[in-house]
């Protein structure tokens, strides 16, 4: 069935299935947990308990997310011994220690501090907890840095050098580390972890609403998230820009897949809106643009001229069709984000935020679009970088394990069925605990009878200790 | 030269330290999934659950510092090795998926509780197993071409894999039984006397066979232990697994609390000595020593002043975590 499949083209399968997993739970549980974080300090500060309610409504799916990131996790790092050994001899000096920093400042801060903030409310009092919270969300935060700061050198790698063995080593750590596509990979992701957080809340919220918009919790966290997509989707779309532009210099072949510029053009780029990229042929058919526009805004000049990738060898190509098509549907996604911020800050103004059907229903229907995006963004970055692994240095083709074919292939059909089956069924609580609006003296994720974990626990004296 | 040598042998320390920790943080939490289902009873499990569910994840982060640290430190050791145990190391993977999730998921579902308690006792034992052959595969010897693995997919199956992978079973669910015996009280409690009083027989004897059959595997191993003058170093290491088990024997009938537990991991900890002594300076037997495997003395050093300063820090307040759910765990009281 698999003829002239080989152990690569089944081992690329499998890191993308694998990471696609992974990348969805740690980007909600990187904005979830600074939501939470807030959700506490708001709580101490002002003493309000619909913020604990909200705090412990949000926390039960949290544990559900973390640890569905954290076993999906594992398997990551060691899927580049496992299926990428040859990448992991020549880049495990210097991607090797990014990553153990990762594990040794946050992994172990998130993990260390985790139980604390699930069931140690009572034991450790308020403030304490509080730390474990800011500890794990902190947590978090540190960890997208280490990894991106690793994927980043990747992508354009700095402040190396190569030794006899062929392996890379460092050569000026900073330089590695603080490599040129790093901050804006940082930002990006970071602002895309918390929109992806923010229009889940929001459409939760606004589930809520549409049954009863006089709910104090719903209302609280609707008009939080919404305040997100309003100020920050924009944020992101100029960090995209800018991202871009950082791409343009240092991978431009990976920006020519993306715009689908085939061809050279003289004198001012089109932008295309659409069309259907011929990998074989060598051209984008169907092809729908704006004159001119894709150098202004990539070069800041309506006429400027842009290479195409008839300037670049064909073994060099990426596959043009993944990475043009996902990055239309980031950005359309990003585009509907804002639009849906400025649509509540115009409800806002008129008073009704927590009324107005159209509002409430578009939000739903939102509840996805920062995991799209996020997905849709990676694929672009990851197959626009083809054929390299590390960019124009290893190829993807001499980065593989020798494995044979059918070992790799059976593991993979391994990793298909117990993802769908195990992460589906944790997709399928979340959704069910999120059914239930969250009530006053919400329980926090208590663990004995099942009655009280499903979220029923009688209101008043049951806000469990925590008020003292 | 001399400043090189010294930290591979430091990051072999650093490493094995690492592996140690997991072992014996996760050892017994593994260790509980292979008892589950000797605990049929749904109050039984919830205790049994609720005494690891704060820590699991910290645990388990051991392991993620073993195999990034390893690739990290000794990469070369870590591309021959994971290929070379592709299957066990899938299947490992898998199973923690499992047993991970098992943790949130049994709570959240009424109907299909019984579902999550057989992936949490399949998912560890499954880890476990794979984990004890894929020691036994690394001892046997791997068969290596260059700077790559060269052998095949099925390398690792063999007689001796599958008694270390046994043998492994049977330690994990010591420890399991002998943390429910720390933790735990009155009926369950007793239970899990009588389990470890079966499972230390079991220990020893896996213990017994896993020595006497590791020196036929090659002749290192053999003169290792037994050629003059060696084995007046090595001969106190069996001394003192009898002298251990004597004082476990005696904990297990005075009915001590905390006693069985710690002196178990003593057990553990002379055991993996053990294979120290018989690994050194080899990271993969007979082929690679930690030398030729170590990564570039700057990424060496790079990472040792993280340790230094980490690993420390680390301890403490996973320690803390611990004292905060310290003491017995008594059913229908949950944390919350
Ligand atoms: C909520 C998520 C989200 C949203 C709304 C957007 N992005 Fe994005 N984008 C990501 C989430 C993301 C990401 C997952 O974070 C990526 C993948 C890898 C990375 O660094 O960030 C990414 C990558 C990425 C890249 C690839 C960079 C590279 O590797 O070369 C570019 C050029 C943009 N983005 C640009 C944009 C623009 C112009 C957007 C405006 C509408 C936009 N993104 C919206
Ligand atoms: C987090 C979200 C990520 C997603 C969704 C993602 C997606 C993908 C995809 C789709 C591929 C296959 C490309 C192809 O076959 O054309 C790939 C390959 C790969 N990615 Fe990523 N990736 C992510 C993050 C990372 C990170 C953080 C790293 C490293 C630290 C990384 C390293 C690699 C490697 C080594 C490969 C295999 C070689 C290759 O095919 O490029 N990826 N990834
Ligand atoms: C190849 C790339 C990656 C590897 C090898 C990897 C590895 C891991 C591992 C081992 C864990 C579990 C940690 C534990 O035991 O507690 C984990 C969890 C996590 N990862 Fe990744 N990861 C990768 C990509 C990413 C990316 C791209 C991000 C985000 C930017 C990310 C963010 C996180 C976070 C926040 C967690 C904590 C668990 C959670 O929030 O769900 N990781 N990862």
């Amino acid at each position: 069935m698999f003829e002239g499949w080989d152990a690569v083209v089944f081992a690329r399968a499998q890191f993308a299935f694998t990471m696609s997993f992974h990348i969805v739970f740690p980007s909600f549980s990187i904005g979830l947990a600074s939501y939470l974080a807030v959700l506490e300090a708001l709580w101490l500060w002002t003493g309000r308990e619909v913020f604990i309610n909200l705090f412990n409504y949000w926390l039960k799916i949290f544990a559900i997310a973390f640890g569905m990131g954290v076993v999906s996790g594992i398997v990551m790092s060691y899927q580049f011994g496992t299926n990428w050994s040859v990448f992991a001899d020549k880049t495990g000096p210097v991607l090797g220690p990014l990553m153990a920093y990762e594990v040794m400042t946050a992994f172990f801060l998130e993990a260390g501090f985790l139980g604390v903030m699930l069931f140690g409310l009572n034991r450790v009092g308020p403030r304490l907890h509080f730390l474990a919270t800011l500890m794990v969300a902190t947590g978090t935060l540190i960890s997208a840095f280490w990894i991106l700061s690793a994927n980043s050198w990747m992508q354009t790698p700095t402040g190396y050098a190569v030794n006899a063995a062929g392996q890379f080593i460092a050569a000026d750590w900073v330089k590695l580390i603080f490599n040129p596509s790093f901050p804006y990979r940082l930002v990006h992701m970071v602002l895309a972890a918390y929109l992806t957080t923010a229009f889940v809340v929001g459409a939760v919220g606004a589930f809520h609403l549409l049954r009863d918009p006089h709910q104090a919790g719903a209302r609280v966290m609707f008009s939080m998230a919404m305040w997100m997509a309003t100020i920050v989707a924009p944020i992101q779309i100029l960090a995209g820009d800018q991202h871009g532009l950082n791409t343009l210099e240092h991978q431009p072949v990976k920006i020519m897949a993306m715009e689908g510029h085939f061809e050279s053009h003289k004198d001012g780029a089109p932008l295309y809106v659409f069309g259907w990229p011929n990998q074989a042929a060598g051209k984008l058919e169907y092809a729908v643009g704006i004159p001119k526009l894709g150098s202004l805004i990539l070069k800041h000049s309506p006429d400027a001229p842009m290479a195409g990738l008839d300037t670049v060898p064909r073994e060099n190509w990426p596959p043009v069709f993944i990475p043009f098509w996902s990055f239309r549907i980031m950005v359309g996604m990003g585009l509907l984000m804002a639009g849906l911020g400025f649509l509540s800050l115009l409800m806002r103004f008129r008073g009704r935020l927590y009324d107005s059907r159209l509002l409430h229903i578009f939000a739903v229907a939102m509840a996805p679009s920062g995991f799209i995006a996020v997905l849709a963004g990676w694929i672009t970055t990851e197959v626009g970088r083809q054929p390299f692994t590390v960019y124009g240095l290893l190829r993807t083709a001499d980065s593989v394990s020798p494995l044979a074919a059918p070992a790799v292939a059976s593991s993979l059909i391994a990793f298909a069925i117990v993802y769908f089956t195990v992460f589906a069924a944790g997709v399928v609580y979340i959704l069910r605990l999120m059914a239930d609006p969250p009530h006053p003296g919400e329980a926090g994720p208590a663990h004995e009878v099942p009655a009280r974990a499903a979220g029923i626990t009688p209101a008043a004296g049951a806000v469990t200790g925590a008020i003292r | 030269m001399s400043i090189a040598i010294d930290l591979a042998i430091v990051w072999a320390f650093i490493i094995a330290f690492a592996v140690f920790v997991y072992i014996v943080m996760d050892g017994f939490d593994l260790g509980l999934g292979i008892l589950f289902p000797l605990f049929p009873k749904k109050e039984d499990r919830d205790v049994i659950m609720n005494s690891v569910a704060p820590v699991w994840d910290g645990n388990e982060t051991w392991l993620v510092l073993g195999g990034g640290g390893m690739m990290a430190a000794f990469p070369l050791a870590y591309a021959v090795l994971m290929p070379a145990l592709y299957t066990p190391m899938i299947v490992m993977l898998l199973g923690l998926v499992f047993r991970g999730v098992a943790f949130e998921f049994r709570w959240r579902t009424t109907r299909e509780r019984n579902k999550w308690d057989f992936a949490f006792a399949g998912g560890s034992l499954l880890a476990t197993l794979a984990q004890g052959i894929a020691l036994g595969a690394i001892l046997q010897g791997i068969h290596v071409n260059g700077r790559s693995y060269a052998g095949g997919w099925w390398d690792w199956l063999t007689p001796f894999s599958l008694l270390t992978g046994a043998a492994l079973v049977i330690g994990y669910a010591l420890l399991g039984a002998t943390w429910l015996v720390m933790k735990t009280e009155g009926e369950l409690r007793d239970r899990a006397y009588g389990l470890s009083w079966a499972l230390l027989f079991a220990m020893l004897g896996a213990i017994g066979a896993v020595s006497i059959a590791t020196p036929f595997l090659h002749v290192q191993y053999t003169q290792r232990w037994f050629a003059w003058p060696n084995i007046v170093f090595t001969a106190p290491l069996p001394i003192a697994v009898a002298a251990v088990t004597v004082l476990l024997l005696r904990s297990l009938a005075k009915k001590y609390d905390y006693q069985p537990f710690f002196l178990t991991l003593t057990l553990f900890a002379l055991s993996y000595a053990g294979l120290g002594i018989s690994m050194y300076p080899y990271i993969v037997p007979q082929s690679i020593t930690i030398w030729q495997a170590a990564a570039p003395e700057n990424s060496q050093i790079f990472m040792l002043v993280g340790v230094s300063i980490l690993i420390p820090l680390i301890l403490a307040y996973t320690a803390w975590a611990y004292y905060v759910f310290r003491g017995k765990v008594q059913a229908g009281h949950g944390y919350h």
